[in-house]
């Protein structure tokens, strides 16, 4: 035990980049590229302010996630500080963001505009891995544990609730729990909240605001207001459903091109891939996003540090969930709620949550064989 | 070591819960996988349209109409270039400053500006405001040399009606002009086709022939983006210009009858006997049909409102007469087929008869001595019809009567206006004025007054059915698809009644001899009625029937007074009336001619069927030139 850590803490710079998981940074990588021509497509095949600020993040960040993977692993046992930095940002969100379109969820730093609920959603599984990778095995299910892993997932939702934003605070949530299922709280005890939830939806919806009220009722029917609530998931299916097998092309999906499509360059960006290039290409980026979840998880297998582990598995669960999450919403299955596709949509804080993470996974993989803190 | 064996037992149930979660995963992939199968693949179609109803807008012009033309092909109703001004609100950037400017150099009135500005609120901000639907060629190439300051503004050339023979078709054609809510409302293909410009029938053949004639829709497609902005010009479809249309008409007899008529009300009717093409139908006075094309002015459409001969009125159709002695051939065919009398049957005319105590008169005061059939027709003796008619009965007179035509309208639905008038008989009083019919009644309807209303064409086309030897034919004023020769229309005509018996109209062929004998004696026979009107040369020789119909009762100091036609007020004098077909020997033609209070038919109308006969006939071999002729789609 001793051994492994002197062996690892002697890792040369080419080792490191010999272990580096080159599937996973050819899939981000392709990724990258298929985003920027989907961004300029957004911009009517022009290079527009879009592509160009896209462009530019990915590059930044893509060289953020490089530098961060020859990180020591070790170096994430600070992740209580990151923890509660982001809250910090988060409540001074509250108190001297940005606002804009009704919500106050951005702050200004100057070089970037950030939105730290984005963050935190990396933030979250840190923090969470770093406590369970601690707890003992015997204390997962204690009172205590449990209450503290919870205030842990509940401070920052509530902080993001109120600006108000309700899709983040979802996905929050979602990153949350699944380090509590995979740190062994009792299956009974997430059954059992489940029901709870179930039981107080109704109570939870009247709480909840008359416009995210609205959205509901537009997901449980879009045609009871075509042009108004309902129209930009009824856009989006016809939009997606017009693709076709092939897709219309690319720089041709009219309905992005004649702009029937809203908010095409973020939330609804998949369905103007998915307008232009069909179902096949559709499969294909699906096939992509498959392939970085399974190497993140093969890496936390790898890998000898429970610390790894958690955040790996977490982290690949929440990048499903934020797929999941955007695609079912384009493709309605579920209300709209704003939630990126990560490294396809625009938005700074969002893509680098993601590369922060991605850095993260490949930072465990060159440490994989380091097994505690 | 037991630090490391709680991390593997810890490992194990991370690994455990994660391939739980993993499954999930997966069963959640293949359901976003099966819904997008579902949208992409199953629903493609129904999103394909949805997307192209999205973006694809269509811009319909107004479709040409299809013309009409006269049986030898000229063209009576046709489509004239006209120049127009319109606005299209989105792309004009200050509305005020350019209605000020078009105010200027149009000379625009207020109403129109504010008409302009209704119209805006009431049209989408990509759909045309017609400024001006017919620009003269100045006021075209002032609004062109200025068009640089006017952004917003399209000078278009377009197609408009046009009448080229004004007044001489306007109630067989009628007119068209800016379809109001009804005539969207009730016809579907007006409404499927409306563009703000067009124009639709409002009257006659151009309201009933309305679908054949409206052609469809030129297109001009647009890709539009969310906002309604135009991106790019996709296609224009040309529309199918309505059908060509060929009448019966001839546009030469058509205009002799309006120089006949002119400055009188009245009507000419003129069929082939055979085919029952409907030569010509002129309903005087008439009016100008393009005054109408682009809203006509309303102290123009007072004048004709208020003129006191009616023109607004189609008298050939809707006019209701009595036919007055012209009804007599038929009243002495009844009596004939009958038998109630015989070609010697006499009667003592001593110009009055009477009934139960009520006078009967005769048009001639002294009388006519004693007079058979043929003397009777020929000097259109009232004593003798009033005998015939109390032998033979109302009801025997109706049922030749109504074999005949009268009571029925002629074109059927081709005209909305058309009345189908009313030849009474017993049971018809009973049910409809609730009294018992009085004998008297029959006498004065076996000399065409009373109850009996005919209109003129009905006269015209009884007329023919005598001439044609008492057949009955189908009067029709369109040429259709094949149209028969007249001997053909002959042949056809004898070989039918053969097979159905009803169209053949009399009993013994005998009896309709005698009675166009009779009016042949009426008409080139000293003493005849309209002698003075005959022509000696059989080729242009033709018999007729003078008809004099009061318009009011004649009371007895009146009858004593024995005014003069220019004594009497206008309105109290009788209608003249006139019944004829020629050539004689071999007859072709048919009419009917009524002039509103003209006094007598021998004097106001028969001149007129001289005129009209040279005419006809000296046309009639042209017309026989002319059977075949391309394109008619009804």
């Amino acid at each position: 035990m001793f051994q492994h850590k002197r062996f690892n803490s002697e890792l040369t710079f080419f080792q490191k980049v010999k272990d580096l998981d080159y599937i996973l940074i050819l899939c981000i990588v392709l990724l990258s590229i298929i985003s920027v021509f989907v961004m300029y497509s957004t911009d009517g095949g022009e290079i527009l302010y879009h592509t160009k600020s896209h462009f530019i993040k990915i590059l930044v960040f893509f060289t953020l996630m490089m530098v961060i993977s020859f990180f020591n692993i070790k170096f994430w046992h600070t992740s209580y500080i990151f923890y509660f930095s982001i809250i910090l940002l988060l409540i001074w969100v509250a108190m001297y963001g940005i606002k804009a379109s009704g919500s106050q969820r951005w702050v200004d730093l100057y070089f970037i505009v950030l939105q730290p609920s984005e963050l935190m959603k990396i933030g979250i599984i840190l923090c969470l891995a770093k406590y369970y990778h601690r707890l003992k095995i015997d204390s997962v299910n204690s009172l205590l544990s449990i209450t503290v892993a919870l205030t842990i997932i509940i401070i920052p939702i509530i902080l993001v609730l109120a600006q108000p934003d309700l899709g983040t605070s979802i996905l929050i949530a979602f990153s949350g729990l699944i380090i509590l299922w995979l740190g062994g709280v009792k299956i009974k005890y997430f059954f059992v909240s489940f029901i709870t939830f179930l039981i107080s939806l109704p109570f939870i919806i009247s709480f909840l605001k008359p416009y995210q009220k609205l959205r509901i009722l537009t997901f449980l029917d879009p045609d009871r207001d075509p042009l108004g609530a309902g129209y930009q998931i009824i856009q989006s299916k016809i939009a997606i459903g017009s693709g076709g097998l092939s897709g219309k092309g690319f720089l041709k999906g009219t309905q992005s091109y004649l702009e029937f499509l809203p908010e095409k360059h973020t939330d609804f960006i998949f369905t103007l891939f998915s307008e232009e290039f069909g179902f096949l290409g559709s499969i294909g980026l699906l096939i992509i996003y498959t392939i970085i979840i399974v190497r993140i998880i093969r890496i936390g297998v790898l890998s000898r540090s429970n610390f790894a582990k958690f955040f790996c598995f977490g982290f690949a669960f929440a990048i499903f969930i934020y797929i999941v999450v955007n695609l079912s919403m384009v493709l309605g299955l579920l209300p709209i709620v704003g939630s990126p596709l990560p490294i396809m949509s625009y938005g700074g804080s969002s893509m680098l949550a993601t590369m922060i993470g991605f850095g993260i996974v490949l930072s465990a993989k060159i440490n994989h064989r380091q097994t505690i803190a | 070591m037991i630090k490391e064996n709680l991390s593997i037992r810890k490992a194990d149930i991370i690994n455990r819960r994660m391939f739980i979660i993993g499954a999930a995963k997966v069963l959640i992939f293949v359901g976003i996988i099966g819904r997008l199968f579902s949208l992409q693949i199953n629903e493609n179609k129904k999103y394909l349209t949805l997307s192209d109803k999205n973006r694809i807008r269509e811009w319909k012009l107004p479709p040409t109409r299809g013309s009409i033309v006269d049986y030898f092909g000229n063209i009576i109703a046709g489509n004239l270039k006209v120049y127009q001004l319109h606005i299209i609100p989105e792309q004009v950037e200050n509305f005020n400053y350019l209605l000020n400017r078009l105010k200027f150099l149009l000379q625009l009135s207020e109403k129109k500006i504010s008409n302009i500005l209704k119209s805006k609120k009431k049209l989408k901000p990509w759909e045309s405001i017609i400024v001006s639907e017919n620009l003269s060629w100045s006021q075209f190439v002032k609004v062109n040399n200025y068009l640089y300051d006017l952004v917003g503004v399209k000078p278009v050339m377009t197609i408009s009606r046009n009448y080229p023979f004004n007044d001489i078709y306007t109630h067989v054609l009628g007119y068209v002009s800016q379809p109001n809510e009804n005539d969207i409302l009730q016809n579907q293909i007006i409404q499927e086709r409306f563009v703000p410009g067009m124009k639709v029938g409002k009257l006659g053949l151009e309201k009933t022939l309305e679908n054949h004639l409206i052609g469809t829709n030129d297109i001009q497609r647009y890709e539009v983006n969310a906002y309604g902005k135009r991106i790019n010009h996709l296609e224009y479809q040309k529309g199918k210009q309505g059908s060509k249309i060929r009448l019966t008409v001839d546009t030469e007899v058509q205009k002799l009858s309006a120089k006949l008529l002119a400055g009188q009300a009245g009507s000419i009717s003129v069929m082939d006997i055979y085919t029952g093409e409907v030569v010509a139908m002129y309903s005087s006075p008439s009016y100008d049909p393009n005054l109408f094309l682009f809203g006509i002015s309303k102290d123009e459409w007072e004048l004709i409102r208020n003129n006191p001969l009616k023109p607004l009125i189609n008298k050939t159709l809707s006019g209701l007469y009595s036919p007055g002695s012209t009804i007599k051939p038929i009243v002495a065919l009844s009596a004939l087929e009958n038998n109630i009398i015989n070609p010697n049957f006499k009667v003592r005319c001593t110009g009055k008869t009477e009934l139960y105590g009520q006078t009967f008169h005769c048009w001639k005061e002294k009388g006519h001595g004693v007079v058979s059939l043929n003397n009777a027709m020929k000097q259109s003796c009232d004593t003798y019809f009033y005998e015939i008619a109390r032998l033979l009965g109302v009801d025997r007179l109706k049922i030749t009567a109504k074999k005949f035509g009268l009571g029925e309208k002629v074109l059927g639905d081709y005209f909305e206006n058309e009345k189908q008038g009313l030849f009474p008989n017993t049971s018809w009083k009973k049910n409809n004025l609730g009294k018992g019919w009085v004998l008297g009644e029959t006498l004065i309807t076996g000399i065409g007054q009373g109850y009996t209303q005919t209109t003129p064409l009905q006269l015209c086309l009884m007329t023919a059915q005598i001439a044609n030897g008492g057949y009955s034919i189908k009067p029709k004023i369109i040429v259709n698809n094949d149209p028969l020769s007249f001997e053909e229309a002959k042949k056809n005509m004898k070989e039918q009644s053969l097979i159905n018996f009803n169209t053949q109209l009399f009993k013994d062929e005998k009896n309709i001899k005698i009675v166009q004998e009779a009016m042949f004696s009426s008409t080139n026979e000293i003493g005849g009625t309209s002698y003075r009107s005959r022509i000696d040369n059989p080729k242009y020789q033709f018999a007729g029937k003078t008809g004099t119909a009061q318009v009011k009762r004649i009371s007895k100091r009146e009858r004593e007074l024995d005014l003069k036609i220019d004594q009497i007020p206008y309105n109290d004098r009788d209608h003249a009336l006139y019944v004829a077909y020629g050539p004689y020997e071999n007859p072709r033609y048919a009419l009917s001619i009524i002039v509103e209070h003209g006094g007598s038919g021998s004097k106001a109308a028969a001149p007129m069927a001289k005129k009209l006969f040279k005419l006809i006939i000296d046309r009639d071999v042209l017309r026989e030139k002319q059977p075949n002729f391309e394109e008619i789609d009804i």
